[in-house]
């Protein structure tokens, strides 16, 4: 079994010809799981008793299992996404040995659909990086050349899925940790709709802009998890009361005269050359299917980093105030006093990018300063938000890059935090607007290395996304394989 | 106004951080840059924009997120208890607060 090639639709295919089993599908995911982790190091757990346990129940069971529309397929979860009895670990040494006593709503309902989750991914620490050298348990690499990173936060969920080891996987996105990572390790990658995926038992880092995120080798796939996984969850007051699609019929519909808009102000300073020239061909590919190619205006876009790191950094700050060494995780040794225990505790537990972002988070709340950081955040968050709005009026979807460079080097950025974030320019304004997004591979640069382009939709538009992500892969189907993958010796 | 290394000794102190002195002298011209980098906002002229509260999308805000205040399962004392570094018949324990 081989997850470069078989899909979820494939594997399906081959339970119901008798041709595999779930469990076999399980093996064959833990077995090049815990080979190339030695590689890649993108799992943090790997949990072979538990997957093959649970496969061996649904084999049991097959019969039954009929309306169970992921039974038996191999899934990754990020690390901070919780599944019961194993770690949450969110890359950071602040949680220790914290076993989660309960699933996220989004693994409750992949489970209950069947899938069979091997293992924990690794990310950068609580989902805060570009590149995945912030995790706590060392960096993860990019399977099309081990000396890069494969982007981040998501980077083992990418990781994972690139090198074939799992079919599919979730990650979590906070400002494009799915479709950055995605892009980079030659993926597809969705960042839904804010509301779309329940965040219960993801651990928060900026709870106006993280969603539940879903990696896949192709666009179908990626749907077919999103269908179990979205819709309406009480236990997350910001799921929305909004029906959940067909999304297998979206996906397989045509172009229908679709309307892609194009905001030409993106493809400027900073983009890498060869980056531009294989995203204009994908947008040149739509229009040769017939797609209409219009020119919109994101006048507000280029700001998107600076709110989104005063935002995202404010909402941090509040949200990692919970680890104190109370009541789960580490707790530093030797502090007679409360204060210092929190306050080494804090220390110890946390790598430097966290506390970066909350000093940074804190600087921008702290009395004085509210107002001309955190609520002009705000006030530009919709300027932004009115920019798509509007531009949705003219197309439906918009096409940009989703990185500014292929993968870089481990190494190359530690030292420079902003150079780091710019790499969120073209994903964090979807995450400020709250609208879906896509990423899928277009192409190879001249090194070898995959380059992606997204697209962004209205609110609810992942049916939309995924089909025209669809279209486009059958038409240029991304066939080029990583050096490192579970098929390669 | 120029970030120092007392602010963000001051930042870390509001923030619970212990810092290391090395720490200290990282963070602040990579902090600086950072703030200097998002007052590009300033040429903005924002008087007459709403600010976004949320990530709320306006199906999201029609959404009745209110439940009938009723007693639920929940966690229970042994398993929240479970993951604590210092759990004491029933309780957290954490060092003398005074």
């Amino acid at each position: 079994m081989d997850f470069l090639t078989d899909d979820i639709e494939t594997l399906r295919e081959k339970f119901s010809r008798g041709e595999a089993t779930a469990h076999a599908a399980a093996l064959a995911s833990l077995d090049a799981a815990e080979k190339l982790n030695e590689t890649l190091n993108a799992f943090l757990q790997i949990d072979r008793a538990g997957a093959l346990r649970r496969a061996e129940e649904l084999d049991a069971g097959a019969s039954a299992s009929e309306d169970q529309t992921l039974a038996g397929v191999p899934i990754a979860v990020k690390d901070n996404i919780c599944v019961r009895g194993l770690q949450t670990s969110c890359g950071s040494r602040i949680l220790g040995p914290y076993r989660a006593p309960y699933s996220a709503t989004a693994v409750e309902r992949l489970n209950a659909a069947g899938a069979v989750v091997v293992g924990k991914t690794n990310c950068d620490e609580f989902a805060m990086g570009s590149s995945n050298e912030n995790s706590a348990f060392g960096p993860v690499r990019n399977p099309w050349d081990t000396q890069r990173v494969p982007g981040g936060s998501s980077g083992g969920s990418a990781a994972a899925v690139a090198a074939g080891i799992v079919p599919v996987a979730l990650g979590s996105e906070t400002g494009g940790s799915v479709r950055q990572p995605a892009s980079l390790c030659g993926i597809t990658g969705l960042k839904p709709t804010y509301g779309r995926i329940s965040r219960y038992g993801l651990v928060a880092f900026g709870s106006s802009l993280d969603q539940i995120g879903i990696f896949g080798r192709n666009a179908r796939d990626i749907g077919r998890v999103l269908q179990v996984v979205a819709g309406r969850d009480a236990q997350d007051a910001t799921t929305a009361d909004v029906p959940v699609p067909d999304y297998a019929a979206e996906i397989g519909r045509g172009l229908e005269g679709a309307r892609i808009g194009v905001p030409r102000e993106l493809f400027g300073e900073g983009l890498d050359e060869e980056v531009r020239a294989a995203v204009e061909a994908a947008i040149e590919a739509y229009r040769e299917l017939g797609a209409e190619i219009v020119d919109v205006e994101l006048p507000h876009a280029k700001y998107c980093i600076a709110v989104y790191y005063i935002i995202a950094t404010a909402e941090a700050s509040s949200n990692l105030a919970r680890y104190d060494g109370v009541r789960y995780g580490f707790r530093a040794e030797d502090s007679p006093e409360l204060r210092q225990m929190y306050r080494r505790t804090r220390d110890e537990g946390f790598g430097a990018e966290v506390k970066r972002r909350i000093m940074l988070g804190t600087y921008v709340l702290s009395s004085g300063y509210y107002d001309a950081y955190y609520r002009k955040a705000q006030q530009v968050r919709t300027l932004i938000k009115q920019d798509f709005l509007k531009a949705f009026e003219r197309c439906d979807a918009i096409a940009t890059p989703t990185t500014p460079t292929v993968a870089f080097l481990l190494g190359e950025k530690t030292d420079d935090p902003l150079s780091m974030y710019l790499n969120d320019i073209y994903t964090c304004t979807a995450n400020l607007a709250g609208i879906p997004g896509v990423s899928a591979p277009c192409g190879l640069s001249g090194e070898g290395l995959p380059i992606g382009f997204q697209l962004m939709g209205p609110f609810w538009s992942e049916g939309t996304l995924l089909r025209l992500a669809n279209i486009y892969e059958q038409a240029h189907p991304f066939t080029a394989r990583p050096r490192v993958s579970a098929s390669s010796s | 106004m120029p970030i120092t290394e007392a602010d963000i000794e001051k930042l870390a102190q509001l923030a619970h951080l212990e810092i290391t002195p090395e720490e200290r002298r990282a963070f602040t011209p990579q902090i600086a840059e950072i703030v200097a980098y998002v007052e590009q906002l300033s040429e903005l002229d924002t008087s007459q924009v709403e600010p976004s509260t949320g990530g709320l999308t306006p199906e999201g805000e029609r959404t009745d997120s209110a439940r009938d205040d009723a007693v639920r399962p929940s966690l229970g004392q042994k398993l929240a208890l479970d993951q604590a570094p210092d759990p004491a018949s029933g309780h957290f324990r954490v060092p003398k607060v005074l």
